[in-house]
């Protein structure tokens, strides 16, 4: 990988005053990922209020997720954390015998330093289900890091080839593609991938956009043998020195590292695959790792960015200042260049700029491609700074978070609700009008509703 | 530890806030993990305010875990108060901050010596109080805060007004309607030619504080919030104060003599009879509402009420008392405040029910089947799940509890409000009742292309006779029911037999 480029990106650090989701979010997404998981976080009121605003109507869903409230006496011990623990993890074992309970560590938890390490083992060992502890509290991660601390714990319940008699029976996407087959056929497929080492990706995807990258690696013949997470813990990737990983996602460093350093895995660094160049270039990086010639993915892409001319047109020349909550941002931005916009800065939770480096050179080479200065990175952002530079620049739009985006507007700043991108389906080159639709959105709004003379109303 | 899904009151620090952000120039500093400032979100989104919320966070990351917060908070408090020159800083703790254990009284003292603004540490304890209770003691706070201040600066007017005045004392930002409350309440002591001196916190400036004691008496229309302030007004000043709720016809009218009584004991000599009568025949629909067929309907129906217990006391009452309806149970989530709630329902209902546990209050739902439900978001998503329709009365709520079109449920207008509510969440639940009885839902098969009557059956007289003794509003779906249902049986013929064949083919 071409990844010691120095790129002469300019970043910088504030206070880290800015505003995101607490990590514990992840459970939203994720209890929907993992069919078979319940989510418990271990914490207080403050945790649940903001699970149950946070998450709106998910939550009479009858929710796969739980919290398990702290009180008084398990502040000051009076309680023992592990019988109370028991009692809580029998009783979802009862209701809802899940495969997996999945312990979320928050900011008490930590203070009090509560040993869920530790207990974790002993308790499955007396319950019969695998707990996995993931501590994504607010002292150390922001938003989506959530996701990232889940999976790294994940990663170390990956089985090894030794520990699985039959790998093809397990795969579920093997068995999926395979279903229906005759045996002779399936050898016939095989044969259309490339011989090359193992290769799983890690990131929580809907399953239709883990469809649609799986399908899109097909293509030149790289045969994807495993995602993490996949559809049931049950069903979680094999695992074994020497296979290769790629991430899907930005923010997912703490389970690159797990897979590098625990697992023994070959990190694929490549851009993420959000908007049609990045998915380009991901899949370049993994067919390069490979050896393998890529086959029409410049035509995948030109045809891609022919069908979006129509939004295309509205962004060019806008600009977009991102506050930063999930970092996503980098990749982001890097689109929104190539589409022609004008960035004034990018605010970002976390630089991972060795988890981040190909994403980074790219970003690079696509300001220089589009003749657009090198952005500033504003690592743990202040939003109150942010919001004076935003006043002094008037950006076209505001990629921010919802405590912003109401006053924002009434001040004449049109904006987007960053969690937004989040949620919505944006890899791949199929997703990459989603995007633009997100991004749109405001300035198709105020085309709409042009001339009608109340922009500013504080 | 307790497994939870969904609480009905949220942590203490909300309550702080939602004071602190009521007030003009009053800025909110969380000592609290990144995230917690979610109160933002919810005040942005719900109230579609205009403006920043005025709170920030003053971040407790691993360094201040490891070396505790030293100046990070003074830095914050004294920045806030250069660049946004609030009147008052409360600096917020929340439940990181409960077992951090860290002086932050002592932060407050250092702060305030360099801020121009007032600085105070709100006292609430997060695994002691919740939202209310936090909400209700950090108004209090506050007031005494600035009583006292203003007592020591002589500026404190205690001299009462000349004409008969008023603090409205609880309305706060994310409270349930309290805008529109606000509103009406406003217009009611016009009416009553009572002059509004302060109204709390809400769009208070705290330099108004000083002037609470010119006001003749305090009405606190919530029974969650105020009541602490009214209380320290009445021992400091024997400020007299009004804390009946005027939410239905007979509690407006109580709480209105009530005003009447404390006025005319301060020498008002003021007779607001005539105006209760003119109210409650001509302004508010909800006594005639109560002699009408509709309302006559709906007598003996039951139904069941959770919610704070302003709002579920008060429901209880106007089902009871003025509509005839049967509140099989009334419950309440204020476990802390339960004996009053008990007080004010009994006999009006045949249970009460105090708990916050969602399950428990679904459970009992279930167990009653009741025609319509009133209670919060939570009680509205299990009247979904069972098909029962339920009416919102109380946080917590969501975005569509924060209607911009005039609501409130105080005061001669909120009792309108209350009417329709009722009488909208009861109709429905008929309405699909009857739906149900005559052939379920909007049927997807097309049986004819187009519209118009041409038809190749023939209904008897008896069979037509029949058909129109169904409510309007269902008839022609049983009609198309049953004519489909003819051609599908070969029948060319509607009975009145066949027609009830028809109904009985639908629900089989």
């Amino acid at each position: 990988m071409t990844t010691t480029a120095p790129n002469a990106l300019n970043v910088e650090c504030e206070t880290g005053n800015y505003h995101t989701f607490c990590p514990i979010s992840c459970v939203a997404w994720l209890y929907q990922k993992i069919e078979d998981s319940f989510f418990l976080v271990i914490g207080t009121k403050t945790c649940g209020y903001f699970l149950q605003n946070a998450m709106g109507v998910m939550i009479f869903a009858e929710p796969r997720y739980a919290m398990a409230e702290l009180e008084e006496g398990d502040i000051s011990a009076q309680l023992n954390d592990y019988e109370e623990l028991k009692r809580l993890c029998l009783q979802i074992k009862r209701d809802r015998n899940p495969s997996v309970i999945v312990w979320i560590g928050t900011c008490t938890t930590e203070i009090i330093k509560m040993d869920l390490e530790g207990l974790a083992p002993k308790l499955e060992a007396e319950i019969g289900i695998p707990i996995v502890v993931a501590r994504a509290n607010g002292l150390d991660y922001a938003f989506t890091q959530g996701e990232d601390t889940v999976l790294a714990a994940m990663a170390a319940r990956c089985p090894t080839p030794t520990a699985v008699t039959n790998t093809e029976e397990r795969n579920p996407i093997q068995r999926l593609l395979n279903f229906g087959k005759k045996k002779e056929e399936v050898q016939a497929e095989a044969s259309q991938y490339h011989d090359h080492p193992p290769l799983v990706l890690f990131g929580s995807l809907p399953d239709p956009v883990v469809t649609q990258l799986t399908l899109e690696l097909k293509k030149q013949g790289i045969q994807v043998s495993g995602w993490l997470p996949s559809k049931r813990y049950t069903e979680l990737p094999v695992v074994d020195e020497g296979y290769y990983v790629a991430g899907v996602n930005p923010f997912l460093s703490r389970t690159a590292t797990t897979l590098m350093r625990r697992r023994k895995c070959n990190l694929i660094n490549a851009p993420f695959p959000i908007g049609p160049d990045g998915t380009r270039a991901w899949v370049e990086a993994l067919c390069t790792t490979f050896g393998i010639e890529p086959q029409g993915l410049a035509e995948r892409e030109a045809q891609t960015w022919e069908k979006l001319a129509d939004y295309l047109e509205l962004v060019r020349g806008k600009s977009v200042f991102f506050m930063g909550d999930n970092l996503l941002e980098i990749s982001l931005a890097r689109f929104l260049i190539r589409c022609g916009m004008r960035v004034h800065e990018i605010g970002i939770p976390y630089m991972d700029k060795r988890y981040q480096a190909a994403e980074l050179n790219l970003l690079s080479q696509t300001c220089a491609a589009m003749d657009h200065p090198l952005p500033t990175i504003v690592e743990k952002p202040d939003n109150y700074n942010q919001l004076q530079r935003i006043k002094a620049l008037q950006p076209d739009l505001v990629i921010t978070g919802m405590a912003h985006a109401n006053p924002l507007e009434a001040r004449g700043m049109s904006t987007k609700w960053s969690v937004e991108f989040t949620f919505a389906q944006i890899h791949g080159f199929g997703n990459a009008r989603d995007i633009l639709e997100l991004v749109t959105r405001p300035l198709r709004r105020n085309q709409a509703l042009a001339g009608l003379g109340w922009q500013q109303l504080v | 530890m307790k497994l939870a899904y969904w609480m009905y009151a949220g942590p203490a620090h909300i309550g702080t806030l939602r004071i602190a952000s009521s007030f003009q120039n009053v800025h909110g500093i969380m000592h609290a993990p990144l995230g917690d400032d979610y109160f933002n979100v919810m005040r942005s989104m719900l109230e579609r305010e205009r403006d920043f919320t005025p709170v920030t966070a003053s971040i407790v990351d691993r360094h201040v875990l490891a070396r505790g917060s030293q100046e990070k908070v003074v830095d914050n408090i004294t920045r806030k108060d250069s660049e946004e020159h609030p009147d008052l800083i409360v600096l917020t703790p929340t439940c990181t901050s409960s077992i951090l254990q860290e002086d932050l009284q002592n932060f407050v003292q250092r702060a305030s010596l360099s801020t121009t603004a007032d600085v105070i540490l709100a006292d609430v304890n997060h695994y002691r109080v919740n939202e209310l209770q936090a909400a209700d003691r950090t108004l209090d706070q506050i007031v005494q805060f600035y009583i006292e201040k203003a007592r020591r600066q002589g500026t404190l007017s205690t001299t009462k007004t000349p004409t008969p005045s008023v603090n409205i004392i609880g309305l706060t930002t994310l409270g349930f309607h309290n805008q529109h409350d606000c509103r009406e309440l406003k217009h009611l002591m016009a009416d009553l030619g009572i002059q509004v001196n302060l109204v709390l916190p809400a769009g208070a400036s705290v330099h108004d504080l000083a002037r609470l004691p010119q006001a003749w008496f305090n009405l606190v229309p919530y029974r969650e919030i105020g009541g602490l302030s009214a209380q320290y007004l009445a021992n400091e000043f024997g400020m007299p104060s009004v804390t009946i709720t005027p939410m239905g016809v007979i509690e407006t009218a109580r709480c209105i003599r009530a005003i009447q009584s404390v006025l005319n004991e301060q020498g008002a000599d003021v007779n607001y009879e005539p105006l209760i009568e003119h109210q409650t025949r001509d302004v508010s629909q909800a006594a005639w509402f109560s002699r009408s067929i509709d309302c006559q309907n709906l007598t003996g129906k039951k139904a069941v009420v959770f919610g704070d217990n302003t709002h579920a006391a008060a429901m209880t009452k106007i089902l009871t008392r003025e509509m005839g309806i049967h509140v099989v149970w009334a419950g309440t989530y204020c476990k802390y405040d339960a004996d009053w709630f008990r007080t004010e329902v009994t006999g009006l209902c045949d249970e009460v029910l105090i708990t916050d546990d969602h399950t428990v209050v679904g459970d009992a739902i279930a167990r009653v089947e009741p025609a319509a439900i009133f209670g919060t978001q939570m009680e509205r998503h299990v009247g979904k799940r069972l098909n029962i329709p339920c009416g919102v009365i109380a946080a917590p709520i969501h975005i569509q509890d924060f209607p911009v079109g005039y609501r409130p449920f105080l005061g001669y207008e909120g009792t309108n409000q209350l009417v329709d509510l009722i009488y909208n969440s009861f109709t429905l639940g008929m309405e699909d009742h009857l739906l149900e009885i005559f052939g379920g839902h909007d049927t997807k098969e097309v049986i004819h292309k187009g519209l118009s009557a041409a038809t190749d059956l023939t209904w008897t007289t008896d069979g037509l006779a029949e058909l129109n003794k169904i409510p309007g509003f269902v008839r022609g779906k049983v009609k198309r029911n049953t004519e489909k249902f003819a051609r599908e049986q070969g029948i060319t013929e509607i009975t009145v037999e066949v027609l009830y064949a028809a109904k009985e083919a639908v629900g089989a």
